[in-house]
């Protein structure tokens, strides 16, 4: 059921940014550019899912678990540190290089446009990359 | 950097779609009871994460969603920059900047307000500055 589970929300989710226009790049850069063309489309995707999320959570944390897994798993850091605004201000800018946030650009991949197949690969490795540089600051600010 | 290419506003679809990236982000909550983060699902799909296969599932759902898109007859766009440099670059500062940042649009924007955290407000703050910055910059230059 948890795969079955996976594989569902996934494709509900992709379903959502294909019919809203987020896996479009074109599309996402005419948002962000608010001096040029400006399709302010994708504050209506941020407005619809935040508050979807918001009222869907609080029904979902009404349970005392969830339905297939024996807790919930939510993050509890609430520091905001140099790693998290560091790595914000960076992915801002590839985004508005790009076009392409990570959601968006895993969908657009069976549409096999070069541009997302070069994406793809360099936004894992930059992951991987990314990740590790998270846990070095974190070992360095904790030793 | 993709050349401008004018698209239409579109509020109802864009809502429609929004709504439904939000229901998915609520299943992921109460049936499994795991944020519906992009970037962290995409690493511990690849990575070591010990319940990797609910998100290899995912990542195959999010991947099939043009096909079952068009297979019920619908249209799926996606204009991209033919810049191959430009992408590999994009790819590799967006992959490094969730990577660090603890999350991408998905994670920080869409679960991270619902969840009323600071630390995503903050992080939705700062990308929503460069990106807009960015474009304005490598669109508009010579308004500098």
């Amino acid at each position: 059921m948890r795969l079955l589970t996976g594989f569902l929300s996934g494709l509900v989710f992709g379903v959502g940014l294909v019919i809203s226009g987020m896996s479009n790049p074109a599309k996402v850069l005419n948002f962000l550019d608010i001096l040029g063309p400006w399709d302010p489309s994708l504050a209506f995707v941020m407005g619809g899912a935040s508050v979807t999320a918001f009222i869907g959570y609080r029904l979902a944390w009404r349970r005392p678990q969830p339905v297939f897994n024996p807790s919930f798993a939510v993050p509890t850091n609430r520091r905001i540190d140099a790693p998290l605004l560091l790595g914000a201000a960076i992915f801002g800018i590839g985004w508005g290089i790009g076009g392409f946030c990570p959601g968006p650009a895993l969908t657009a991949i069976p549409l096999l446009a070069p541009g997302t197949l070069v994406f793809v690969p360099a936004m894992l490795i930059g992951l991987f990359l990314g990740t590790r540089s998270r846990e070095a600051a974190a070992r360095h600010a904790t030793a | 950097m993709l050349p401008v290419v004018t698209t239409s506003f579109t509020p109802l679809a864009s809502l429609l779609g929004g709504v439904l990236i939000g229901i998915s982000t609520v299943m992921l909550m109460g049936l499994l009871g795991r944020i519906a983060g992009i970037s962290g699902i995409t690493l511990g799909a690849l990575g070591s994460a010990s319940d990797w296969g609910w998100r290899l599932a995912f990542l195959a759902g999010i991947i099939g969603a043009p096909l079952a898109v068009e297979l019920v007859g619908g249209t799926v766009e996606s204009t991209v920059s033919t810049n191959l440099v430009g992408m590999a670059v994009a790819g590799l500062l967006v992959g490094f900047g969730t990577g660090l940042g603890s999350g991408c649009t998905s994670g920080h924007g869409v679960c991270g307000l619902a969840r009323l955290s600071p630390r995503s407000a903050a992080a939705v703050g700062v990308f929503m500055v460069t990106a807009v910055a960015t474009v304005i910059v490598l669109r508009h230059a010579e308004i500098f």
